[in-house]
């Protein structure tokens, strides 16, 4: 009993990334923008941290989110402006990010920021106390707090700003949304850009307040998983928020596995949270994305 | 492609070309583009070494792996699970490559065990679309890293070589290799194979009434299905398996003709580049030999590099994502993606 | 009706409006003129030009040249937004309204800032009460039925004080009954100083209700002026290029019957019941005519009698040869990113095996293209570069290749204009002549009338014999016994 709070504490932390890059996903999938570059956002965003953070993490935070609209911008142009199909130009993303992320770490090791130490976690005080889920949900870095109160922000800005209301008919019907005058590729690109940034925050995070430094190819799928986890919620702030918990559990336990006394090959362990997200994608379905969801621009 | 857009692919080529110079500069310790040209070339094309045993091997596998995946982005189905059906398929043909002797035909049987279990392997992912609707991109990703750990596993665990020094399996056994070509160099009868394949591909898509739903069902699947009266999920279903079993057996040469052992990331990438061979070959099974050529002339010249002039090879897989970028915009309208159907009934 | 004074100006002018796409020439010097507090008929067969002239009037579409004058104050040209201001408010044939969400969400759309759904909520209550229109307004669009969110989009330009409603066939798909509380609404809004221009294709509707009259043809304007100054000779002869002959094709007595139906019931692709115990039979020499009103379960009939869907239960007997003639051609009848000759090879390719004889299938392509009289570079022009009615004369030719037992068509000449339109229904009754059954459902009820030998109703799942009677049919269609 007393390992569950440590991996309970894990499985928040972990969730946190997961969790910033899925909030994105749905807004840029709400407007129709299936994003599999996501990936490429994280990595990107990793980097980028893993560059400028160091003495003032928030310069880290900041690069990371530039680093990450950046991709979701090149998504703009080729699927949103040019009309290419959206998940062949986002595996090329993925595949780019990478690549240049793994490039540029390799050749040029030098540039590189000292990141001391990772981010601290801030203690609430009092509410940590509680027992079982007190460390687990008040003593969070910064940015795991920011990603729980992003949900229900997000909720509010959908469905009671004439902005989110656009935005939810754009996923919806071109036809309509331009019937009412909205412009469906400039909220199209606002979405993209915006669920990149966030995807980009995440990969920030998994270097400033996780491993504290960078390291190939670390985002290992979580851009996908992070996908995966808008469908199974349902593109829903809830159904989202408590996906990212169940599978920042699943990638929680590699960490604690030694902690938790379990005798399983360390290698087999790697393998759940992506055997988790087939069986989750086989159990739950699909449900009912966004009508326009990977359709191309008819309108402007 | 029209003129006009040869004209543009010229373009296109020269403005990537200079970036690519700069980069390479700026990336390379000691900042001098002869040396990196230089390296470039004799690790890719400029001596006999290395064209017959580093860049004509690579082509082996993406050109297998193009294949498949002509056959399988024309169904509308995107496969990216080329890197774990690969593995699986080489862990298949490592097995049946450490048994007992089988004979003569011994490799064969060790390719097509190869072949089994990449097929076995995309069936996974086509079952979970077939049935659930699961979109293939993210299935397939998520076998990728499955496969990775399972290999990981393998090779430290069961498989492992008798010493238990090394994360390897023992080498297969002489029988089951693929013979070489040429004495000196590493070039094996796998590139015979890579050549009927894509023959077969080609023929298949172009000639058969099985290869011309295969494209009707990219284009169009309700009309497929409404005019054609077609069975598309069967369709669909095929197509993904197809390609994974032409990864497995790439998987299987792989093992019986290079390496003769299993390890990990015995892949470097193949699964993704094969993306870039099919895309730049427009999906077209009889251009595939020459788009993997040309691939894996970019991965061996990046390899030497790597090792003459200071430059990381993985600056290759950034290069085929911009090929991809570009081609897409170029030569637009040659791909299409079957949407998934709103119900899962058959 | 309202009589205007000489100084008034109009509420709505299109003058010397040009507009052409790439090098069709749409609108030639085309204009209107409506006047404040009249019901304006504009009339024109498909392709006329009506819906782009439209399109111009409420911004959607600029033109290459020419002036749009709104209550007066003229502009060359207008945005969605600016011609919303002016009073103007549109009703698409093809209904713009997001599915997933509610009513007052649909109207709220294009607003900015905060969304308040109580403020919206109380003006579509107001609005609705004043104009007489009625619509749930707690559920997502989807939810409400065709003649529901029609009236949400006449309240949608309502609640944006729209004082000229445009109509764009509004009537295409209503039931008879619906068609008449619609136009009667009409009335009374041009009575209260509401101004309407109703686009339509349907002489006599136009006659009934409009004061005005304006004729498109190809285009240009070949009529414009007071209802009472015109017939419905008058008018066709405005309308129509030529005096078109109808073939009157002998199509013969029924014979043996090719589809034999009891108690089936047919399931969406979600698995909701759409057609209950229905029970029918379909004879050679037939035509049966399928009238219905969108979403009442035809389109799952269809879809089983094409031998697409199987029943959920019940016996359905079809014959051999079925083919199907998809309402929507460009999805689903043709490839169109494919040759002619190819799309004649995908006919029933499911079942073929082996080689295909590319040879053969080009010289079928081009007897095709002689014996249908398609307009096409070669048989191996892409089936995307055709026109609408020579994609449809192409559908309908692989259809026709081969002798059929049974033809079951969709809205085939949804969008054709009248030559393509006679020779899809010459085609249908030739099929007819030569022993196959044909079943045939257009959602313009004058159509089915107009080829069938016999109608069979379908309403919220049951399908029932009507005669040719077209208020039986109405009634029918509604679920009115």
């Amino acid at each position: 009993m007393s390992d569950f709070a440590p991996l309970l504490e894990a499985a928040v932390r972990t969730a946190a990334p997961l969790l910033l890059a899925a909030i994105g996903e749905s807004v840029s999938e709400r407007a129709g923008v299936l994003n599999i570059g996501l990936e490429g956002c994280i990595i990107a965003g990793a980097y980028a941290a893993f560059v400028a953070g160091g003495t003032i993490p928030l310069a880290g935070y900041g690069a990371a989110v530039a680093a990450g609209a950046a991709v979701g911008l090149l998504l703009v142009a080729f699927s949103v402006w040019r009309r290419l199909d959206q998940i062949i130009v986002g595996t090329a993303l993925t595949m780019l990010a990478l690549g240049i992320t793994g490039t540029l770490f390799r050749a040029r090791g030098d540039i590189a920021a000292a990141i001391g130490s990772t981010e601290p976690a801030v203690v609430i005080p009092l509410l940590s106390s509680l027992p079982l889920v007190g460390r687990a949900l008040f003593a969070q870095p910064v940015t795991t707090y920011l990603a729980f109160a992003l949900a229900p922000a997000v909720w509010w800005w959908l469905h009671r700003t004439h902005a989110g209301l656009a935005l939810r008919a754009v996923g919806d019907s071109h036809e309509a949304a331009t019937a009412a005058g909205i412009r469906v590729g400039l909220v199209q690109a606002g979405a993209v850009v915006f669920g990149s940034a966030l995807g980009g925050l995440a990969g920030g995070t998994l270097v400033l307040a996780q491993a504290g430094s960078f390291a190939e190819s670390m985002s290992a799928g979580r851009g996908f998983i992070a996908i995966a986890i808008v469908a199974l919620g349902r593109w829903r702030m809830t159904g989202v928020a408590l996906a990212s918990l169940a599978f920042g559990t699943a990638m929680a336990l590699q960490y604690v596995v030694q902690a938790l006394g379990w005798r399983v090959r360390y290698e087999l362990v790697l393998m759940i949270p992506y055997l988790a997200t087939l069986a989750a994608l086989g159990v739950f379905g699909r449900g009912t994305a966004p009508a326009m969801l990977g359709r191309r621009r008819e309108t402007s | 492609m029209t003129v006009s857009r040869w004209g543009l692919l010229g373009v296109a080529v020269l403005a990537l070309l200079s970036v690519l110079f700069a980069a390479l500069w700026w990336l390379s310790p000691t900042h001098d583009a002869s040396t990196v040209v230089a390296a470039f070339w004799h690790g890719s094309l400029g001596t006999t070494s290395a064209f017959f045993s580093g860049t004509l091997v690579r082509a082996i596998p993406l050109a297998l792996l193009g294949a498949g995946l002509c056959v399988a982005f024309r169904a509308g189905v995107f496969n990216i699970g080329g890197e774990g059906q690969l593995m699986i398929g080489a862990v298949a043909a490592t097995f049946v490559g450490l048994g007992h002797s089988l004979g003569p035909l011994h490799v064969v049987i060790a390719l097509v065990a190869g072949a089994a279990g990449g097929a076995a392997w995309a069936a996974i992912a086509a079952e979970l679309r077939r049935r659930f609707g699961v979109l293939e991109v993210i299935s397939t990703i998520m076998l990728n890293f499955i496969a990775a750990s399972l290999v990981a596993y393998l090779v430290r665990g069961p498989l492992q070589e008798p010493t238990g020094v090394y994360p390897q399996t023992e080498l297969v056994e002489v029988p089951a290799r693929l013979v070489r070509l040429l004495p000196d160099f590493r070039l094996h009868a796998g590139i015979f194979i890579a050549v009927i394949v894509c023959a077969a591909a080609w023929w298949f898509l172009r000639e058969t009434a099985a290869g011309f739903r295969v494209r009707a069902v990219g284009a169009s699947p309700s009309a497929a299905a409404i005019i054609g009266r077609v069975d598309v999920p069967r369709v669909t279903f095929g197509a993904l398996v197809a390609s994974g079993a032409l990864a497995g057996l790439a998987g299987g040469v792989e093992v019986t003709g290079v390496t003769y052992a299993l390890y990990e990331n015995i892949s470097p990438g193949y699964g993704f580049s094969a993306i870039a061979v099919a895309i730049l070959a427009g999906l077209r099974p009889a251009f595939v030999p020459l788009s993997a050529l040309l691939f894996a002339t970019l991965e061996t010249g990046a390899l030497g590099m790597q090792r003459d002039a200071g430059i990381p090879s993985v600056v290759a897989s950034a290069l085929e994502a911009v090929v991809i970028l570009a081609t897409l915009v170029i030569g637009a309208g040659f791909l299409r993606r079957t949407a998934l159907p709103a119900s899962t009934a058959p | 009706m309202t009589t205007a004074g000489p100084g008034d100006s109009p509420a709505l002018e299109l003058r010397g409006i040009h507009k052409r796409f790439g090098e069709v020439a749409a609108l030639t010097d085309a204009g209107l003129v409506v006047r404040h507090g009249t019901v304006h008929a504009v009339l024109g067969e498909n392709g006329a030009g009506k819906s782009t002239l439209m399109r111009v009037a409420i911004g959607l579409a600029a033109p290459d040249a020419g002036i749009v004058s709104v209550f007066g104050s003229a502009t060359p040209r207008l945005s969605v937004r600016t011609a919303s201001r002016a009073g103007l408010g549109m009703v698409h044939q093809h209904l713009s309204l997001a599915e997933s969400l509610t009513a007052p969400e649909n109207v709220a759309l294009g607003g900015a800032g905060l969304y308040r759904s109580r403020q919206v909520v109380e003006r579509l209550r107001a609005v609705a009460d004043s104009s007489g229109l009625d619509v749930p307004l707690n559920i997502p669009v989807r939810e409400l039925t065709l003649a529901q969110r029609q009236r949400l989009e006449i309240l949608k330009a309502l609640a944006a004080d729209a004082r000229v409603l445009i109509l764009d066939e509004p009537t295409a798909v209503l039931a008879p009954t619906e068609v008449r509380d619609l136009l009667s609404w009409v009335r009374s809004f041009a009575a209260r100083g509401g101004s309407v221009v109703l686009v339509t294709h349907k002489l006599r509707e136009a006659l009934s209700v409009a004061d005005d009259i304006t004729v498109l043809r190809r285009g240009r304007v070949t009529f414009a002026g007071p209802a009472t100054g015109a017939t419905e000779s008058s008018l066709a002869g405005a309308i129509f290029p030529g005096a078109v002959a109808t073939s009157a094709v002998a199509i013969g007595v029924p014979g043996e019957e090719v589809v034999v139906a009891e108690r089936v019931s047919v399931a969406d692709d979600r698995g909701t019941v759409r057609v209950r115990d229905a029970s029918f039979v379909v004879r050679r020499h037939e035509i049966v005519g399928i009238a219905a009103v969108d979403g009442a379960g035809h389109h799952e009939l269809m879809a089983a009698l094409g031998a697409l869907k199987r029943p959920a239960s019940g016996e359905l007997r079809l014959p051999q040869r079925v083919v199907v003639v998809p309402a929507d051609r460009h999805r689903d009848g043709l490839i169109l990113s494919m040759s002619l000759a190819e799309n004649v090879a995908l006919r029933g390719v499911g079942a073929a095996r082996g080689r295909i004889a590319w040879g053969r299938v080009r010289e079928r392509a081009r007897a095709l293209i002689q014996r249908f009289g398609i307009v096409a570079a070669s048989e191996q022009a892409g089936a995307g570069t055709l026109s609408g009615g020579n994609q449809q004369r192409l559908v309908v030719a692989a259809a026709l290749e081969q002798p059929v037992d049974l033809i079951v068509a969709d809205n085939p000449t949804r969008g054709l204009d009248l030559r393509a339109t006679a020779f899809v229904h010459e085609q249908l009754r030739e099929a007819a002549a030569s022993g196959a059954a044909v079943v045939v459902h257009s959602s313009d009820v004058d159509e089915v009338l107009e080829l069938a030998t016999r109608v069979l109703v379908v309403f919220h799942g049951t399908v029932s014999e009507a005669g040719l009677d077209r208020d039986r049919i109405g009634t029918l269609m509604l679920g009115a016994a």
